[in-house]
């Protein structure tokens, strides 16, 4: 594998110029293979619960990755800068789907219900939020947007930092009790807060002089 | 969509079920030496079971998916955790004491028990909390008849049931951020519990329960979520008052004592208003449908609750 530095311009994963493209596709092939599979009854007794599971945990795994790129070139010097408006979308893709199977499959589109759900249960509101404010952030990733939006959208696409926070809170609810996959997850969703918060402390500290 | 089905063998061509047990148990036998790595259905055996009342008009869950799509915490959170970690759990030699409150307290050992019942097979709608269902051929006997012969004092008004504790046969047991208090335990009113329709399990589809089902007995109350139906009975006590339950404990907002399915009263995260149901077959299988008041038994067992505010009382 090519090596990836943060000194100079960062090289490439696949020698193409369409690369993004390629991955991106790539990322969203699992998705299609499975939606395959529980159509011709190949996931199982419960398959549309584990359809809806899985995009879910995904969507939070394509998330947490786009929130690593900058600590990681920071801690590491590696930077995967060029791939994290990928892995940004692909988490938003991921999160669609999730959102879309538990709307037509899981409750086959019966409003009354939804409303009722969204409208009631913490849990839902916060995965509903949750994807809310992603779909700014997805229809400003790309760059006409930058161009267009300046500074703005810097201050923009910091919600995201508010979608790892209620995600984190909605993957915990997720589970019937505390486990390992949920609590890690979250926690590592939350370090990332964590992390972007005091560095941005620190920048200010930093401006405001001795 | 055209479904492909099972080409079906001419009957002269089926083993007859005499002649495969007895070839079961040639292996078997030629098997002793390796019993230890012997796999869950390792002791399933073929049980004496005539047709019992309250047969569900629903078509069964295929045997496939009650044994392999399971809740059993003691095995793991995973549904297929029961079905693939439950290999090293040994339900024989078994003893269940009935005990407490009654006049004729015993121990009883699993085999003679099975003896002592007769045993009956009833169809049953099973509705989980996490609103999913199935519909499973039991085989066993109603707790009452057990209870009978125990003969509960006037002062018993709970029943207060226990589960096992084996870590080293039960992977889920050995602690950790996701465990439960162990041993399981879960209770009922002494009139639920004496009402014909609680059965005391021990085999599904004509054969002994498999381990990830709750080997040797466990118990079944349709009209009640799941969890109520504590697997795997080491006792049964006859009590005061009410005895604690494993998920309310765990979360007394979520999970009440009484449990009934009542699909007004939502979960807290998800409604309780309709459920999937379990190997319908495929996303476009159809699997969702309404939530029936006490899971349908509300003929049987309504009257059990009288005037109770079954919102506060969930």
């Amino acid at each position: 594998m090519p090596r990836l530095t943060g000194a100079g311009r960062t090289r490439t994963l696949l020698p193409w110029r369409g690369e993004t493209m390629v991955l991106m596709a790539l990322g969203l092939l699992p998705a299609a293979l499975y939606f395959w599979y529980g159509a011709h009854d190949r996931l199982g007794p419960d398959p549309v619960n584990v359809f809806e599971l899985w995009l879910g945990l995904w969507a939070v795994r394509f998330l947490l990755a786009a929130l690593l790129v900058t600590p990681l070139r920071v801690v590491s010097g590696i930077s995967l800068l060029r791939y994290r408006r990928m892995l940004g979308l692909l988490a938003f893709w991921y999160a669609l789907m999730h959102v879309s199977v538990y709307v037509a499959l899981d409750q086959q589109g019966n409003l009354a219900v939804l409303w009722h759900d969204i409208t009631r249960r913490p849990f839902l509101m916060l995965g509903f939020a949750a994807f809310m404010l992603l779909l700014p952030l997805a229809f400003t990733s790309n760059n006409w947007s930058i161009r267009r939006l300046g500074r703005r959208w810097g201050r923009l696409h910091r919600l995201v930092y508010g979608v790892a926070v209620l995600v984190a809170v909605h993957f915990l609810l997720a589970f019937k009790t505390y486990n390992a996959t949920s609590v890690s997850y979250a926690a590592a969703l939350m370090a990332m807060v964590a992390w972007r918060a005091v560095s941005g402390v620190r920048a200010r500290i930093g401006r405001a002089g001795p | 969509m055209a479904r492909w089905s099972y080409p079906r063998p001419p009957s002269s061509e089926i083993t007859p079920r005499g002649v495969w047990l007895s070839r079961r148990r040639l292996l078997a036998g030629a098997t002793l030496g390796m019993a230890a790595g012997a796999g869950p259905r390792a002791f399933a055996a073929a049980l004496h079971t005539r047709p019992g009342p309250f047969q569900a008009a629903e078509t069964p869950t295929p045997l496939q998916d009650v044994t392999h799509y399971n809740n059993f915490y003691e095995f793991g959170l995973d549904k297929t955790d029961p079905s693939t970690r439950s290999g090293q759990f040994r339900p024989r030699p078994w003893t269940v004491s009935v005990e407490g409150l009654v006049a004729h307290p015993r121990v009883w050992d699993i085999d003679a028990l099975i003896a002592a019942m007769p045993l009956e097979e009833r169809l049953y709608r099973m509705r989980c909390v996490e609103a999913w269902s199935m519909v499973i051929p039991w085989d066993g006997f109603p707790l009452a008849s057990l209870l009978a012969l125990a003969e509960p004092l006037g002062s018993a008004r709970y029943v207060a049931f226990e589960s096992v504790v084996r870590p080293a046969e039960m992977p889920g047991q050995t602690g950790g951020l996701d465990s439960l208090a162990w041993p399981y335990v879960e209770g009922l009113r002494l009139d639920e519990a004496m009402h014909p329709l609680t059965l005391l399990a021990v085999g599904l589809y004509g054969e002994t329960l498999p381990n990830q089902n709750g080997a040797p007995l466990r118990l079944v109350v349709p009209w009640k979520y799941g969890f109520k139906g504590i697997k795997s009975i080491t006792r049964i006590r006859l009590v005061e008052k009410m005895p604690p339950t494993t998920w309310n404990q765990m979360n007394p907002a979520e999970y009440g004592f009484f449990a009934n399915v009542n699909p007004d009263v939502d979960h807290p995260r998800w409604s309780q208003a309709s459920e999937r149901v379990i190997g319908a077959g495929g996303f476009f299988g159809g699997g969702r449908k309404k939530t029936l008041m006490f899971n349908g038994y509300g003929a049987q067992v309504a009257g059990l609750y009288g005037t109770m505010n079954l919102r506060s009382f969930y």
